[in-house]
């Protein structure tokens, strides 16, 4: 019988994982630290408390082997701390992006483009606008790349993932 | 009735049984150590350095099963402690390290002697508290020992601010265990357990693989039972020595780097192999893609996480060890095996033709010759722990191990100072047997101070060092893989051991013939004191067998006449 090394090895695949954690000092160091210390690759990271509960939900977004991935849950699992990791498949995934435009720009599509990503604008001083958009993690990828394109952004700010199964 | 923080510490340390801790004081955990001057429940033992206190409740540990407890400082109290954090950590022994913490007013400032501690262990710990008021203290107590000794073992590590330990509080240890997320599974799955043994008694050429799990589960009886009902044989890892019995017919040796020809062999050839708490390191395996390439692997362990790690098993089972060899042994009578003894004899063969052997001489001992005369005078009255080097590989290799707990050594982190030590809580633990520390003259040095506390309390631990005046394992790479180029290894400045350690106030012999060495143990038994055995040894021996890195296990170096 031949072992599963091989297809185990092979493919490359992004996962969201969701963590679900006592809610106590340092736990978030010691994930992070999980992930440092056996060279996991972090894509993104969000951590809120869950409401009326003392657990707090951590989203990692990662990028390995089906063995890396295995080897990621099992070792969040073992973390005294944890009470649930859960690896999503079939989740709906959002990301918000803050970004501020300078107001000597050509502003008149703006308002239409944000809208396109489920996005408006947020606010205006005499300097700039800010705009948000809130929609899958790739969609946000691309409207960042249009406005960095044609708007020279001063700042952009990420929220990283939050997912939730279908 | 309301107790301080540090009374509540001597009281976990009571309740839970435990009759010795090692330890060091400071300031940060003064409050700790007026308490434990009060008490008679348990010993304390002041070791010379941190590293020791640590490395002795291990081997405290290792020879008992039982949890070790050591207590230390904070700042540099807790820093050389990390040393021995980690080794225990590496081997999953079970253990609870309490630390002093500068007040919690003071913690962020970098206060005189703070640090990080948690911060810092980490990645050495099963896991760790910083414990932030007196009402979380008994609880964490207890936490503490049960995370240690359940699951997968490890060391935990509490840490404790010195106001913490002067506050009042209420005591409530009987309290039940209540962690919701902390839940290790104990008990086999039935049905993998089931389909495991279908494809066990299929195989032509099964291989039982033990490892130190064998060993903290304690199912080295249940282990043994299976080989005989199945007529499977045997290779046990470093951590695993004396599962089997250094007698018993079924077991082909020690597998690995400086594994028997045998042992290797038969991982190479086997079409089964029934992984038992070992973990696949790669001192065992050597070339992963070429190790046990058409082999069905059965996998049991505690630890999910370690099922799959190095290589996908077909039939992962998680579980106590002990638990589900016990259902092994139940289930077993349910199947018809094939004939194993053809299989058995060919592993045999190469045990005959390649046997674990050296060149003996009579003008320079051997230091091989020196690890299996102990073992011929000694042999299960001995427990013996090592340092790290050659002499380790020899002492796995030549001596004749009966028992499980009988070997105790820094397998995982492969410590250096962690022999003398680690022999001291044997010497603590286990009474009635000999103490005997194979170390080498480079890793003797590593913690000498010890000496010190095996006089100060009485433990009659036997060091024989064997000296090659070299740091011997690095020497022998660079003898093999660099060329001879032998780089800051030499170590022929050394100093009088003899003398050394009659300056301590135990007793040296200084051997470079076997009548002496037989003469010198006998000796060294009887003085029920700390000892010294310098024996010179023939500088350039190698260990062998080797694979080398990165080799297949079945590319051995092998021992040339
Ligand atoms: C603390 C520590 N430092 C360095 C090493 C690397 N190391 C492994 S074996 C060895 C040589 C050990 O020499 P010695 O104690 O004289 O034993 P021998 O190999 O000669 O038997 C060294 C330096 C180690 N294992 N531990």
């Amino acid at each position: 019988m031949n072992n599963f090394n091989h297809y185990y090895d092979s493919i490359e695949t992004r996962r969201v994982i969701s963590v679900i954690v006592i809610n106590e000092d340092s736990v978030l160091s010691r994930i992070v630290g999980l992930f440092s210390a056996r060279g996991y690759n972090i894509d993104s990271l969000t951590v809120a408390p869950i409401p009326d509960s003392e657990y707090s939900r951590i989203t990692i977004v990662t990028v390995g082997s089906k063995r890396v991935i295995d080897q990621i849950v099992k070792q969040l699992n073992k973390l005294i701390p944890v009470l649930k990791v859960n690896e999503h498949s079939n989740v709906i995934e959002k990301d918000t992006v803050l970004i501020k435009i300078p107001i000597d720009q050509n502003l008149s599509d703006v308002a239409a483009l944000a809208a396109a990503y489920r996005g408006s604008i947020q606010n205006v001083t005499e300097d700039a606008i800010v705009v948000s958009a809130t929609d899958e993690p790739s969609r946000i990828m691309n409207f960042i790349k249009v406005i960095q394109k044609r708007f020279h952004p001063l700042e952009i700010v990420r929220s990283g993932v939050v997912a939730m199964e279908r | 009735m309301k107790i301080n923080g540090a009374r509540m510490v001597i009281e976990a340390i009571r309740h839970e049984g435990v009759d010795v801790v090692f330890g060091y004081p400071g300031g940060a955990i003064m409050n700790v150590y007026d308490e434990i001057y009060k008490q008679n429940h348990f010993q304390h033992i002041l070791t010379r350095h941190e590293q020791a206190a640590i490395h002795a409740a291990d081997g405290y540990s290792r020879a008992t099963g039982k949890v070790g407890v050591a207590i230390v400082t904070s700042g540099p109290g807790f820093t050389n402690a990390v040393t021995g954090l980690a080794t225990a950590y590496m081997d999953s022994i079970p253990m609870v390290v309490i630390s002093g913490q500068v007040p919690t007013s003071i913690i962020g400032t970098d206060g005189f002697q703070e640090i990080d501690a948690v911060g810092i262990s980490r990645p050495c710990t099963k896991h760790n508290y910083l414990v932030q008021n007196i009402e979380e203290l008994p609880r964490i107590l207890k936490e503490a020992f049960y995370v240690a000794r359940s699951g997968r073992p490890g060391p935990v590590h509490v840490d404790i601010p010195k106001d913490v330990t002067a506050t009042m509080g209420d005591f409530d240890y009987e309290k039940e265990i209540n962690m919701p997320t902390y839940k290790p599974t104990t008990k086999g799955n039935k049905r993998q357990i089931k389909k495991a043994l279908e494809a066990i008694a299929q195989a032509k050429k099964p291989l039982i693989y033990v490892g130190g799990g064998a060993v903290l589960s304690n199912a080295f009886v249940d282990i043994r039972e299976f080989a005989k009902k199945t007529n499977i044989p045997v290779v046990e890892t470093l951590m695993a020595r004396g599962v089997m019995g250094a007698d018993n017919p079924l077991l082909m040796g020690m597998l690995g780097m400086h594994g028997e020809y045998s042992a290797n062999m038969a991982m190479y050839e086997t079409d089964l192999i029934i992984s038992l708490g070992a973990r696949f390191d790669d001192r065992v395996t050597g070339r992963l893609d070429q190790f046990a390439k058409s082999a069905t692997i059965v996998h049991v362990d505690v630890d999910p996480a370690s099922i799959g790690k190095i290589v996908v098993p077909h039939y992962p089972i998680v579980g106590d060890l002990k638990l589900v060899m016990e259902d092994l042994n139940e289930m077993v009578h349910d199947f018809e095996f094939n004939d194993y003894a053809s299989w058995v004899s060919r592993l045999k063969e190469y045990q005959k033709e390649q046997p674990l052997r050296f060149v003996d001489s009579d003008e320079v001992i051997k230091p091989q010759w020196v690890v299996k005369r102990t073992g011929e005078l000694l042999g299960y009255k001995a427990i013996v722990t090592t340092d790290v080097g050659q002499h380790q590989m020899w002492t796995a290799q030549f001596y004749p191990f009966d028992f499980a707990r009988q070997f105790v050594t820094s397998g995982g982190l492969g410590t250096m100072g962690f022999g003398l030590p680690a022999a001291m809580g044997v010497a603590r633990g286990k009474e009635d047997k000999v103490s005997i520390n194979f170390t080498g003259d480079g890793s003797i040095l590593m913690n000498i101070q010890e000496l010190m506390t095996c006089v100060e309390y009485k433990l009659p631990v036997i060091n024989i060092i064997l000296n090659n005046n070299y740091l011997g394992m690095v020497r022998q790479w660079q003898t093999m893989f660099y060329d001879d180029r032998l780089a800051e290894t030499d170590l022929s400045t050394q100093p009088d051991f003899v003398k050394l350690i009659e300056a301590f106030g135990g007793v040296g012999y200084r051997v470079s013939t076997k009548e002496q060495f037989d003469e010198a143990l006998h000796k060294a038994v009887e003085a029920k004191k700390v000892a010294f055995i310098e024996v010179i040894v023939d500088r350039r021996e190698n260990v062998l067998p080797m694979v080398p890195n990165g080799h297949a296990l079945n590319e051995m170096h092998l021992l040339k006449d």
